[in-house]
């Protein structure tokens, strides 16, 4: 056996071996995938999206609080965390030279890796004992505080792509720098910075430990957004941890949703960012 | 607002009439609540009628377990807290105002299990348990167990302990029994909402902890009844202070409170009771309210639910497998109701 | 008007108008001005969110590091009714947990950022790319969901008796089986720090420089020997980074890990065992801790998460963004 049969040989093994990883990799997405499909969809039906949850022990009932709950926190998570998630990467991108500029970077970064628990943490500490209550507020303010640093990043990084050409052309023509940022760079990096956005409501829309501590739950519809609110991904812990099948079932169902949420929102991003890619 | 009519005596005043506004709508109400998932299957099934017959009053309890209750209520971030362990001194030192007991209900704390092979009740004696969950009696075939349950075949596996992760008031209740009956315990383990044990998995509330058993094969655990009888999980028999292998009902729970006089902190411990029908691991339990209501409204229609669950809420009671508190004892709730009160004004008049 | 912007010096020649515009300085202008101090404000208030976080982290754990010292990451005891509050269960817990997850993951990781970059055809890598970063997009509760019905059983039954059959005389594979346990919360672990490794590992490896690639293929060498030669040894400490920023993900994760692995304070030596991380308990008793010290010994451990992972952010993008800073790198 020559020399180059071995390489060739260990060659073929090294790739079947990383091919293999990559399989394997795929299975436990492949086995979630399958299993929220298959004992979720069983559970969604109308009384699912509409009614309200029975008393403990019994069977039917649904989550429409949970839904509407989700729904509001990440609007509210949105609303609070994206302009100055948006306006700070602004600030990045177009005067950030300095060593302030640089600490918050630095901030940003860390902000991003710290676990959702300590956040939640921190916003009960902040709001919900001052306020002596939990409510959507303080939950969309945990989820904010969640998608803030990534929003940050993103823009930052959009607007840096944005050819300086553009910039100049339109300060050559005399338009305050305040205007080209906002109506020539920003609407420019818009599609990106929307993908990136879409991102971050996919994680955020998932996230359970910071809303224990900080909307809580509810058995009911929430009236005001200053009152406890149930939410998907809490509700999908409680159930199932709990002994009751239906609970379980209700449980698949609430998961085969947020599921769907979130691969709608990644595969849309996707494809806008191959799209963009290819038009330009 | 308007006044009640007077109704007769322990029916429920008109809480509807009390709230509406100019409209023909009355404001919604909404109370939050939480703490024990001990009594959260009855809690559940009181709301759920109460909101049938009071549409705008909306009671949100979120069953987090009786050390929740109590923090959130001293936290005051809810409008009243449940617990099946009655409040320490410190814990109610901390408190904005005072609180008060309040007995809902009767209720078992069971032993439940999952072994292959046996599906009705296991005799089970104090010695046996307080083994069982010290770790010293690990296996299923023990002779301890085999001897109170002469024709049983217990297979020779692993007993999986579970226990509350969170601060429980079946803990405590639980562990109060344990540490009357075996001062080993007593030493290693000691009383609590929330102790450190020897061996086991650990599950969340109530809910979590049959959920494990139930997936576990060889689990014990302790829950209270209605969990076990919704799951359809056997319970054991425990030996009570009269030497007699009894059953978890609602009976034995009543039974066990007749011999156990309330006093007027409207707390008392049922471990082991007295009495050849009483089950040892009864227990009361109760919600925490301010005496001196923050929000007159609110304060209020709490006051009027509680009145409510104490009088017209027992009948549903034995349906869940709950005990309904004997009338001496509702006689003394009443009184302390009666002393809810927002300011100078009482919250209950006219009752 | 005429204006001539100088941006270095605070006056610039203006002519006509007022000592307004050399108030604004720079920026000649309310708009520009207004604008620079609104963006700059909101980029204060990162930096004074984090600020925040960690002074409130500190405050709320005061009592318990007044209490117990340097003592309470060593002690093994967290017993509320004796007030005894030692973290080393939930240290050994999360440690052990990550530490597993990483001896899963790493190498799968690994094959795919080498087998998506080098070795596969183009057109495969883009959709299998994003199947593996779809791993990242499954809320972590979903992934605990799945932990309890599907991984936990298969474990019981299958996994585990096997591990025990086969290698039971090592203590790590010893003890009751319950299917919930550390090895439970490895495996989901693993599989949820897969697509943060891999596709950081990805474009570490794509930063190295095509010219290297080249040459070594140039010289005859195989796909394999290329990357094993020219790119892993430029990648190297990239390559750390994403394992070090797998870990950091690895230890803060609460749901997945809380709902599989068994919630008992306890160290043992064995995979089959029970284990408790620091996010469970933060989770699980924080809103039911009803005295102080229990409520700040909790906050300390989340003080304790905070700073190790913040400590391994830091480490990890050093490391990956010194391959990116070689000559021709790219960005991370």
């Amino acid at each position: 056996m020559d020399r180059y049969f071995v390489r060739r040989w260990v060659d073929r093994l090294v790739l079947a071996a990383c091919a293999a990883a990559t399989l394997l990799a795929l299975i436990p997405l492949g086995s979630v995938l399958y299993y929220v499909f298959v004992r979720g969809v069983g559970a969604l039906n109308w009384a699912f999206f509409t009614e309200l949850p029975k008393p403990v022990g019994e069977t039917g009932g649904g989550m429409g609080n949970a839904l509407l709950g989700s729904l509001k926190l990440v609007a509210l998570a949105c609303a609070i965390g994206i302009p100055p998630g948006v306006l700070a990467g602004v600030y990045l991108a177009e005067f950030g030279s300095s060593r302030f500029a640089r600490a918050v970077r630095f901030s940003a970064d860390v902000l991003s890796g710290i676990p959702s628990i300590t956040v939640g943490l921190f916003i009960y500490s902040l709001m919900v004992v001052t306020t002596k209550k939990f409510s959507a507020f303080a939950g969309g303010s945990a989820l904010a505080l969640l998608m803030l640093p990534t929003v940050t990043r993103t823009t930052e990084e959009l607007l840096r792509l944005v050819p300086e050409s553009l910039r100049e052309a339109a300060l050559g023509l005399g338009v305050p720098k305040w205007r080209v940022t906002l109506r020539v760079i920003l609407r420019t990096a818009a599609p990106g910075i929307a993908v990136g956005i879409m991102l971050s409501v996919a994680r955020v829309a998932g996230e359970t430990a910071p809303l224990l501590f900080t909307a809580f739950n509810n058995r009911f519809w929430s009236e005001s957004l200053n009152e406890p609110t149930a939410s998907l991904p809490v509700n999908i812990y409680t159930y199932a941890v709990s002994p009751y099948e239906d609970w379980h079932r209700q449980a698949w169902g609430a998961a085969l949703v947020l599921l769907l949420l979130v691969l709608l929102l990644n595969v849309s991003a996707r494809l806008l960012v191959q799209n963009r890619v290819r038009v330009r | 607002m308007g006044c009640s009519r007077a109704p007769t005596s322990g029916a429920t005043p008109d809480a509807s009439k009390q709230v509406r506004g100019e409209g023909s709508r009355p404001k919604v109400i909404t109370l939050n609540g939480a703490g024990a998932t001990f009594p959260y299957p009855l809690y559940s099934k009181w709301i759920a009628e109460y909101n049938r017959i009071y549409p705008h009053i909306r009671i949100n309890y979120q069953s987090i377990g009786s050390g929740g209750g109590i923090q959130q209520i001293t936290k005051g971030t809810v409008d009243f807290g449940a617990t099946d362990a009655p409040m320490k001194a410190e814990e109610a030192q901390k408190a904005s105002g005072k609180l008060l007991h309040v007995p809902t209900t009767l209720g078992a704390v069971v032993v439940t299990y999952n072994l292959e092979g046996v599906s009705g009740p296991l005799n089970l004696t104090p010695e046996t348990l307080s083994g069982i969950f010290l770790g010293e009696i690990r296996k299923w075939d023990d002779a301890g167990i085999a001897r109170s349950n002469p024709g049983v075949k217990l297979p020779n596996k692993d007993i999986a302990v579970v226990f509350r992760t969170d601060g429980s008031g079946t803990t405590a209740v639980f562990t109060e029994y344990l540490a009357t009956i075996s001062d080993d315990f007593k030493q290693k383990v000691g009383v609590g909402k929330s102790v450190k044990w020897p061996v086991g998995l650990g599950a969340k509330g109530n809910e979590g902890v049959t959920g494990q058993i139930k997936t576990s094969p060889n689990s014990i655990g302790y829950v209270e009844f209605a969990y076990a009888t919704q799951n359809k999980l056997p319970t054991a028999a425990i030996r009570n202070k009269a030497q007699q292998f009894v059953l978890p009902s609602s009976r034995g729970a009543t039974a066990a409170a007749e011999g156990v006089p309330m006093p007027e902190t409207l707390h008392v411990s049922l471990a082991n009771a007295e009495g050849e029908a009483a089950y040892p691991l009864a227990a009361y339990t109760y919600l925490l309210v301010y005496q001196d209501a923050k929000e007159p409204e609110k304060g209020a229609a709490l006051a009027k639910f509680i009145w409510w669950a104490i009088h017209d809420g027992q009948k549903l009671a034995s349906a869940l497998d709950y005990a309904p508190l004997p009338a001496a004892v509702i006689t003394q709730v009443e009184a302390a109701l009666k002393t809810l009160r927002a300011g100078q004004k009482p919250l209950l008049d006219g009752v | 008007m005429s204006v001539s912007v100088n941006k270095v010096s605070a006056l610039p020649i203006v002519r006509g108008r007022s000592r307004f515009r050399t108030y604004l300085g720079a920026e000649q202008n309310l708009g520009d001005f207004l604008f620079r101090r609104i963006c700059a404000l909101f980029a204060l208030s990162v930096l004074v969110l984090l600020g925040g976080l960690a002074l409130e982290m500190l405050q709320e754990s005061e009592a318990s590091i007044a209490h117990f010292g340097a003592d309470f990451i060593v002690q093994k005891e967290w017993n509320p009714v004796r007030q005894q509050f030692g973290a080393l269960p939930f240290v050994f817990g999360t440690v052990a947990s990550s530490l597993l997850a990483l001896l899963l993951a790493v190498p799968v990781s690994f094959g795919i950022a080498v087998y998506l970059s080098e070795l596969a055809p183009v057109w495969l890598r883009g959709p299998v790319g994003f199947l593996v970063e779809l791993l990242a997009a499954v809320p972590s509760v979903v992934y605990g969901l799945w932990g309890i019905f599907v991984l936990s059983p298969w474990l019981r039954e299958s996994v585990e008796p096997t591990l025990a059959w086969a290698f039971g005389f090592l203590p790590l594979f010893q003890g009751p089986q319950h299917g919930f346990g550390l090895l439970a919360g490895g495996i989901i672990l693993a599989i949820m720090i897969t697509p943060t490794v891999s596709s950081v590992s990805r474009e570490v490896l794509r930063a190295v420089p095509l010219t290297l690639r080249e040459g070594a293929l140039a010289l005859g060498a195989t796909r394999w020997e290329t990357v094993r030669v020219a790119v892993l040894p430029y990648a190297r400490s990239g390559l750390v980074g994403a394992t070090i920023l797998g870990l950091g993900r690895a230890l803060g994760e609460t749901m997945a890990i809380t709902m599989v692995i068994g919630n008992r304070a306890e160290i043992s030596a064995s995979l089959f065992a029970p284990a408790y991380s620091m996010a469970s308990v933060i989770a699980n008793e924080f809103t039911e801790a009803t005295d102080d010290l229990h409520l700040s010994a909790l906050a300390e451990i989340g003080l304790l998460l905070f700073v190790v992972t913040v400590l391994l952010n830091v480490v990890a993008r050093l490391l990956v963004w010194r391959v990116g800073r070689l000559p021709q790198g790219g960005r991370l």
